[in-house]
């Protein structure tokens, strides 16, 4: 099926409804990179107002990766809700931006909605949106997981506390644990980006964060971000596993790529519900994503980066997980050049996830050969807080020594949460009061924590 | 007291920790350390990589070296275009190919990455822990290939010409505030164009405040063996050196005082 749109005297023509998608998306280096992008501003345009008048139904009849070939598509289509699809079935793209806009798109009705969205609807209607209609129908999307604590609640946000270091040494993971946790952070997680994928070092590093918790009774989840098939090694030799953590992209090839498949997720969630270890509820998964994954593994199948990266979203939803979070920066200036599309990008990503129902968070990040810096940062996570982002990372001084790239402070998070008023999980800002942490309006005390700092000095010695 | 607390915690990691505070924000002080770090680092992706240097200090080694080019002629290029990273020039690939002899049982490659300076600092360091392993294996090696503008799937290629049971990669990482020298070794087994990261193991973090070019030549060597016995790399194949290396530290962990 081809399409045309004609501006005056020139017409556009699009070959399929993937080149449409790829035409319409605002401007990134993946993109080009592929040789998918839009090769005039004009055509972008044209692509966008083409799309705007093409009906929702017409991505279930017309997959953008063969439904054949790749399990992604099948799990999209074979498991689609059209009874929550019937209220916006007669929509056009256009026509289903409007109504996300209006009034009558209440949090509930985008709740009962959501399981009938496909990434590729997401994806389409956020191409014809701006960076501003975003953030206020991400806004009132609310999507809560539990584990230990409640994440997702209306005026809160978490943070993934990452306490990464280069060789994994215990101590030095202890001494960024307890600076962040003495900073409010950790309610999302405390995960760790382990150097080593040996199974004795995860195994250690796990025991680290379970006698932790434990100890302090922290309402939290700890994880360490290793490979799905070795948290799976881990249960089996009686690891204390909370979240089974795994990278996933919006393809069959791509997850190849990850050395995984779906099936091998479903073992995942199966061995983390095993144990039984969530309190409140049994999220037991975390998903990291990011755009350009499909296309750096050579299996993006000519579809943009950003429809590629909300099918992810619903490879993601499929396994009920606690936490996703695009790592929107980290993959290079080949796929978001600068902090203009960083930002661009971290907004979609964020929408369209919590769009199709997944518990969003972001990765506001970038690395040192992208032309961005902390002011870029600055920018995106104002906007992702107004946006009502679920959770983001605290790292130290937003210098991640392990991953080499730079992502949000212990201080960043303090300062969206006073210029937004943004609260954490509540059974976490309780327990900060409890330990002295924090004051009953949820800001820092001075010399607040000391048993916990003590403790974590002695870990540390 | 809670200063003195936080300068031992500190010592303990590279990491930023104990930055204290000016209300939410981080401190005058800290905020332009942060700004002078950034600058080194986007400075260091862009140090010319000084491959003849290179290739001489691992010919110095006693060891056979051909510097070569991949496919991106510019560093712009390189970054734009990770696709021509990962394919030799075709100049590069008649030469290589002229080079190639009988079978081999382990390639090595030498790329500048994201991080010439890393490649500078550390590779003759790396090949030069590597090669007791080497030689203790009795491993057949073809010529070291210094390879500019490289990534990491280009030792796939040099592998596939040389006829190599493995491919081991050393490349600069992409380079981070407090490491704009980090070194990381990728291993592939039966290396062809087409390999995906699912099927290579990672050593990474390489550097003077991680981990030492001794200890990383230990785990490849570990990884190495077991690749070749296995006849495979990637997840499939876990790092589990450790057990060894614990073994092996004993010792001297007794010594440790307390």
């Amino acid at each position: 099926m081809t399409f045309r749109q004609t501006i005056g005297q020139r017409t556009h023509l699009f070959r399929d409804l993937k080149d449409l998608m790829a035409k319409a998306t605002p401007l990134r280096s993946g993109d080009q990179l592929a040789g998918i992008a839009a090769t005039s501003a004009e055509e972008m345009v044209a692509a966008r107002m083409t799309l705007a008048d093409q009906p929702l139904k017409l991505f279930l009849s017309e997959p953008l990766v063969p439904y054949e070939t790749d399990e992604v598509t099948r799990l999209i289509l074979d498991r689609h809700d059209a009874a929550a699809f019937a209220p916006i079935a007669h929509f056009t793209v256009g026509g289903f931006r409007d109504w996300l806009l209006s009034e009558a798109a209440t949090t509930e009705r985008l709740a009962a909605i959501a399981p009938g969205v496909t990434p590729e609807m997401a994806a389409a209607v956020s191409k014809v949106m701006r960076n501003q209609d975003l953030i206020a129908v991400a806004r009132k999307c609310r999507v809560v997981t539990r584990f230990r604590n409640t994440i997702g609640l209306p005026g809160t946000m978490a943070v993934r506390l990452q306490p990464n270091h280069p060789t994994d040494d215990a101590r030095g993971i202890a001494a960024s644990i307890a600076d962040g946790l003495l900073h409010g952070t950790g309610d999302a997680t405390i995960g760790i980006n382990p150097a080593s994928d040996s199974l004795p070092v995860l195994g250690d590093l796990l025991k680290l964060l379970d006698e932790l918790i434990a100890r302090f009774d922290i309402p939290t989840q700890g994880c360490v971000l290793t490979h799905v098939t070795s948290s799976i090694q881990l249960i089996e030799r009686g690891a204390p596993v909370d979240l089974v953590f795994q990278s996933i992209a919006g393809t069959q090839d791509a997850n190849t790529s990850f050395g995984i498949d779906l099936a091998v997720l479903q073992e995942g969630l199966e061995a983390g519900r095993s144990l039984k270890r969530g309190t409140l509820g049994d999220n037991v998964m975390y998903f990291e994503t990011g755009q350009g994954s499909a296309l750096s593994a050579g299996a993006h199948h000519g579809v943009d980066q950003q429809t590629l990266e909300a099918r992810a979203y619903a490879v993601a939803r499929a396994y009920e997980p606690l936490l996703v979070n695009t790592v929107v920066g980290f993959i290079g200036p080949e796929y978001l050049y600068d902090g203009k599309q960083i930002i661009r990008a971290g907004l979609e990503d964020h929408f369209c996830g919590k769009l199709m129902g997944v518990p969003l968070g972001c990765d506001v990040c970038y690395t040192n050969h992208a032309e961005a810096d902390q002011d870029d940062m600055d920018t995106l996570l104002t906007l992702l807080g107004a946006a009502g982002v679920t959770y983001i990372m605290g790292v130290p001084g937003a210098d991640d020594v392990m991953l080499n790239y730079q992502s949000t402070s212990f201080h960043d998070q303090l300062y969206i949460r006073d210029v937004l008023g943004l609260k954490r999980a509540p059974e976490f800002e309780t327990w900060l009061q409890a330990q002295g942490i924090t004051g009953l309006d949820g800001r820092l005390l001075p010399q607040g924590g000391a048993p916990l700092l003590a403790h974590l000095t002695g870990l540390a010695a | 007291m809670s200063r003195g607390i936080w300068q031992q915690l500190a010592a303990l990691t590279p990491a930023r920790i104990g930055l204290g505070r000016t209300g939410s924000a981080q401190t005058t002080a800290e905020t332009l350390r942060f700004a002078l770090a950034h600058a080194t680092a986007r400075d260091a992706v862009h140090t010319p990589f000084d491959a003849d240097k290179v290739a001489s200090d691992i010919a110095a080694l006693g060891l056979a070296t051909l510097v070569a080019d991949s496919a991106a002629d510019s560093r712009q290029t390189y970054l734009l275009r990770p696709d021509l990273g990962r394919r030799l020039s075709a100049e590069a690939r008649d030469r290589l190919a002229a080079a190639a002899a009988a079978p081999i049982d382990l390639a090595l490659v030498v790329g500048d990455g994201l991080s010439s300076s890393a490649v500078h600092a550390h590779a003759s360091a790396m090949v030069s822990a590597l090669l007791p392993h080497i030689r203790r294996e009795g491993w057949s090696l073809g010529p070291v290939v210094v390879a500019r503008q490289a990534r990491v799937a280009l030792g796939d290629e040099v592998g596939e010409i040389l006829n190599a049971r493995l491919v081991l990669v050393l490349i600069g990482e992409r380079p981070g505030l407090s490491s704009p020298d980090s070194l990381g070794l990728y291993l592939t087994h039966a290396p062809r164009q087409g390999r995906n990261d699912g099927e290579r193991n990672c050593i990474s973090n390489i550097h003077g405040a991680g981990l030492s070019p001794d200890i990383a030549a230990f785990k490849a060597a570990w990884l190495m063996r077991e690749a070749l016995a296995r006849r495979l790399t990637g997840v499939a194949l876990k790092d589990e050196s450790d057990r060894t290396l614990e073994a092996a530290e004993r010792p001297f962990t007794l010594q440790r005082p307390g």
